[in-house]
């Protein structure tokens, strides 16, 4: 086994750990190194070669690929080492990262700070428990994706898609160009997961139905997908059986959610937030465990990647604070609260000083679909302001500013609570 | 053909038949084993509570009584010798309030009478000790000791291997179609690939075990398939188990079990429904509710949270209930090993020594080998070892230092050797079998393009021909832009 | 025939309501955007409504058999399935870089289709 000695070991080679990494180096660290699981970095954006990303970040409006490429970019003209197809099996709370590769065999890297971004996996059939049987056809929204855009291969023809969140609008509408018949997009809840855009653009454009208030009750055909039965379901989420249909398909999509991958973070005795998924971290994204940083999907599932580039850019700022010896915590320590109709906030604490510091961006995401919100920031009960938005998606994610200036005119608060109320008749 | 006389053909790769081969593979004889699926163990045994029971359950004065017990204590040695997944935890049957708690006496009283070593009645107090998460509910428990948890699909692939070391020869998709008889003797199989010819026949086939009785005329035998459902979860769950759980059961049914399994899932199930068609594997969802509404009655913390997979397997019952285990009465040389439902795990090797033993009064000479390979050896198991053990083996042969399945951490050499291995595996799920790629969290998510594409090189296949299980079960149906031309309004 | 359409604005986030009065092609009245774009937006999508339309092109000799491409600028929606077609024809020869051309002018839109990524040789183990 080789032992080696790093600064940060960034784990996960996506746009998360590509931002952070560049970060941490042009902070003065430059003994960092991104161990990435695949082949080529970029996480999931090389496969996702549709474009909406960058609005935010770049002003421009890019592909997956594209966004992806500048991140790399940034990586190889720094001449940050990069470790491609190398698994990370294990890291420790005293920042002992042990990962294999071909190439090397087996390695024990000792890190001064480690930046988790290693992203989620999708939920699949098997955990949904949907009735029927495991025939072939059945696969993620992430998976075909894989499939269809970097290996070249169509799972099938005639397509259902279980949930409308954003992967399975894009499937739909990537299965429909290669050929695919996509008979229907399912979505159990009565609004839709994904940005009104892709409704628009990947459904109403090639007329694939969407049918709110709906599931798949049934998975039939032995070897191969032959038929799904989709039901309605009731407010409550149950399925009313009369209003079931057998739909031909050869192919079910499930786009039904995305898990934080958080076993090695488990495995480091990094505490996890059950709302989110992912670590409880202060606003430096450094988790409950000394010199253990997050950032990305692993922290939260995002929406957009600009949000996530924002992140990971603060956590390798931090990192390289923490490496540097300039990381201070101030002697108070404030808990960052999800208040009403708010599912959760990150980060859940604020605790460093940071004197060149002029926001915090507080991320949230609404519980439930709201039209023209308040969203309210209170610190000890007090209220400090509050932003306008003309409605709130949970689909969507929230970002307001936490401005510097207000922390510091704070001097004894404890708790920063976040609520977002609907406005009264307008 | 290899061969164009084998002295013994066994129909059928499950248990039963494995189990036959690999007890027939010890004397002087050529044998062949037929599977009509690309793989071995894909029918009930793949499908089951992985049980190896203690023996107090079953009726002795049925086959199933006299060979469970004998089969428990024979697989001891056997998962040694042949590396197989084992647990010996034991088993409890538990007592709750409001249960009828002399059905635990019966049992007791049952399990000596089949020689079940052990047994005792437990209270609360040890229940509680030992199953910290149990109902509190709970009164009084049948300890087995001798009870255990194994990797069935392991059990009959090890011995299928260890069969064809010591000279068995296995075809894959190969089903049997006829028997040829002359004179009142067995004279060999007519297959989907040809003719093999043999003086006698184990008819092993399972769910279809009356249909192939049925082609040399013996008509009593008849399969009426029972389905069981199932959840099993994630490695990480709301707590631990510890041993196979039972709970009493009623005249309608066994109830269901709790029970952690050798791979670190925790498995909850079955239920007990007739079916009409050998072929209804389907989940429901009414027996999926009795199974967590049955499972919960036990542990009330549990949740469907970690759950990772639903899937339900067939019982091969026969109407009389029991092992059908004899010797044809109308013609010479075929034996019947049919209705092997419960414990037909458990009692696969004392089953495998009856085969051998009718065989024998049927006129087959068995004559001991010389040199047995009695070994198996241990495949490489990343996902259970250290990482000092991964670095050693990655020094070794660089293919193990590459991981190819995440959850389950398992490498490229692993899943090559399984592609190349003694009964090779040809399908993603004879692959998930053998090196547990795709059976963990993601499902297959991240490592199945991946595992299709190595299956694909190692066979020389194209990725759209590599299948899931068995035929028109492929992973991938088209190569890109091969549909183009077919979207929306025809042209 | 005088018609009203609401369309909900994809050009910025906001996601405004905007409805269109028109008389077929002809556009009377529109109302409810919050900017010019929104306008635009709408009155497009009733009478000619356009994509970019990201796919991939085949590869020889690359280290991927596909690489991600995208049209320069949008092209007529009702084409989309003719230029899946016209795109899926083509197999081009690695090495590619990001933004360079694969097809010119598709179907005469006077859009491009361009490689989205850099897509090295195949390099031979």
């Amino acid at each position: 086994m080789i032992k080696i000695e790093k600064d940060v070991v960034v784990i996960g080679g996506g746009p998360a750990g590509l931002a952070a990494a560049a970060k941490v180096y042009d902070n003065g660290v430059k003994d960092v190194v991104i161990l990435e699981r695949d082949f080529e970095l970029g996480g999931i954006l090389p496969q996702c070669i549709h474009n909406g990303f960058g609005l935010h970040h770049f002003g421009e409006e890019l592909t997956g690929p594209e966004y992806s490429q500048r991140f790399e970019n940034d990586v190889e003209e720094r001449d940050i080492e990069v470790k491609l197809n190398t698994m990370v099996l294990d890291v420790t709370a005293d920042k002992k990262v042990f990962a294999m590769n071909k190439d090397q065999g087996a390695m024990e890297i000792q890190a001064k700070a480690v930046i988790l971004a290693m992203g989620c996996r999708e939920r699949t059939a098997g955990a949904l428990g949907i009735p029927g049987t495991r025939p072939a056809g059945v696969l993620t929204a992430g998976t075909a994706q894989r499939f269809t855009n970097i290996e070249g291969y169509v799972p099938g023809e005639k397509v259902v898609i279980l949930g409308s969140g954003d992967i399975g609008l894009i499937m739909a509408r990537r299965m429909r160009l290669e050929g695919a018949d996509v008979k229907a997009v399912c979505e159990i809840l009565p609004y839709t997961g994904g940005l009104t855009r892709n409704v628009v653009q990947c459904l109403e454009d090639y007329d694939i139905p969407l049918k709110l208030n709906h599931t798949v009750t049934k998975i039939i055909g032995n070897d191969r997908l032959e038929a799904v039965e989709i039901t309605e379901v009731d407010e409550n989420m149950k399925p009313i059986p009369e209003t079931s249909e057998i739909v031909e398909a050869d192919t079910l999509l499930l786009s039904v959610g995305l898990i934080p991958e958080n076993e090695l973070s488990k495995k480091a005795e990094v505490a996890l937030d059950d709302r989110t998924g992912g670590p409880v971290v202060n606003e430096g994204r450094e988790t409950n465990v000394d010199g253990i940083f997050a950032c990305g999907n692993v922290l939260h599932v995002h929406d957009l990647v600009d949000w996530v580039t924002e992140e990971s850019q603060i956590a390798g700022d931090w990192a390289a604070k923490y490496i540097n010896d300039d990381y201070k915590r101030s002697e108070k320590k404030i808990d960052v609260k999800a208040g009403e109709n708010v599912s959760y906030v990150i980060p859940q604490s604020i605790e460093l000083e940071a004197e060149d510091r002029k926001r915090i961006p507080l991320y949230m995401r609404v519980s439930t679909p709201l039209t023209a919100i308040d969203i309210e920031l209170y610190a000890d009960g007090e209220k400090l302001y509050s932003f306008s938005e003309p409605f709130g998606k949970p689909g969507e994610m929230i970002s307001v500013p936490l401005a510097q200036k207000t922390l510091n005119d704070l001097d004894e608060v404890s708790e920063i609570r976040v609520d977002i109320i609907e406005k009264e008749g307008e | 053909m290899s061969k164009n006389k084998y002295d013994v053909i066994i129909v059928g790769g499950g248990i039963s038949g494995c189990a036959v081969a690999w007890k027939l593979s010890r004397y002087n004889l050529d044998v062949l084993l037929l599977e009509k699926d690309p793989d071995v163990a894909t029918g009930t045994t793949k499908a089951n509570t992985a049980i190896i029971h203690a023996g107090y359950n079953a009726d002795p004065n049925k086959q199933k009584g006299r060979l469970n017990t004998k089969g428990n204590v024979q697989i001891k040695d056997i998962v040694k010798d042949l590396s197989v997944p084992f647990e010996e935890i034991g088993s409890l049957v538990v007592g709750m309030e409001g249960d009828d708690l002399s059905v635990l006496d019966e049992l007791l009283e049952k399990g000596k009478k089949n020689g079940v070593e052990g047994l005792e009645i437990v209270d609360r107090e040890w229940i509680i000790e030992n199953e910290p998460h149990i109902n509190r509910d709970v009164k009084a428990a049948l300890w087995a000791p001798t009870a255990g948890i194994i990797t069935p699909w392991e059990f009959a692939l090890a011995m299928a291997e260890n069969a064809v070391a010591n000279g068995v020869e296995v075809k894959l998709e190969t089903e049997v179609l006829d028997v040829y008889t002359e004179a009142d003797k067995v004279k060999g199989v007519k297959t989907n690939q040809g003719d093999f010819a043999a003086d006698y026949v184990v008819n092993a086939a399972g769910l279809y075990a009356d249909e192939v009785a049925k082609m040399v005329g013996v008509e009593k035998i008849d399969i009426h398939p029972r389905k069981g459902e199932y959840y099993i979860y994630d490695h990480a769950k709301d707590f631990e188990i510890n041993h196979v759980l039972f709970p009493i059961p009623t005249k309608i049914s066994k109830g269901i079990v709790c029970t952690p399994t050798v791979e670190h899932n925790l498995l909850i199930g079955p239920t007990s429904d007739f079916v009409d068609s050998k072929e209804d594997l389907a989940t429901t969802t009414e027996g999926l509710n009795k199974v967590f509404n049955g499972a919960q009655k036990m542990f009330p913390e549990l949740t469907l949270k970690d759950s990772i997979r639903v899937f339900a397997g067939l019982r091969a019952a026969d109407t009389t209930e029991d092992f059908v285990i004899e010797a044809a009465e109308n013609v010479h040389g075929f034996i019947n090993v049919a209705g092997i439902q419960s414990p037909g795990l458990s009692s696969a090797p004392a089953i495998a020594d009856l085969a051998a033993e009718l065989l024998s009064e049927q006129g087959l000479e068995l004559k001991e080998k010389k040199n047995v390979i009695e070994k198996r050896e241990e495949p490489a198991r990343f996902y259970e070892i250290s990482n000092e053990e991964r670095a050693a083996y990655a020094e070794e042969d660089k293919e193990y230092g590459q991981i190819i399945c995440r959850c389950e951490t398992v490498s490229l050499k692993e899943i090559k050797d399984a592609i190349n291995g003694p009964i090779p595996a040809r399908t993603v799920n004879a692959v998930k079998r053998r090196t547990r790629a795709g059976a963990g969290r993601c499902q297959g998510g991240f490592c199945g393009p991946r595992v299709t594409q190595i299956i694909a090189d190692e066979l020389g296949i194209k990725p759209t021909e590599v299948r899931l299980e068995k035929d028109n079960s492929n992973i991938v149906e088209h190569k890109i832009k091969g549909l183009l031309g077919s979207q929306g309004d025809a042209e | 025939m005088l018609e009203k359409q609401t369309i909900t604005c994809v050009a910025c986030p906001k996601g405004c309501e905007v409805t269109v009065e028109h008389d077929g092609d002809e556009i009377i009245d529109i109302m409810g955007n919050a900017c010019p774009q929104g306008a635009d937006y709408a009155k497009e999508e009733i009478v000619a409504k356009t994509r970019i339309l990201p796919t991939t092109v085949r590869v020889k000799n690359g280290a991927l058999p596909l690489c991600p491409v995208k049209t320069t600028k949008q092209i007529p929606l009702e084409l989309m399935d003719k230029a899946m077609a016209k795109i899926g024809e083509k197999e081009i020869e690695a090495p590619l870089k990001m933004g360079q051309i694969i097809i010119e002018n598709l179907l005469d839109t006077e859009a491009n289709v361009v490689a989205t990524r850099d897509l090295p040789k195949k390099i031979n183990a």
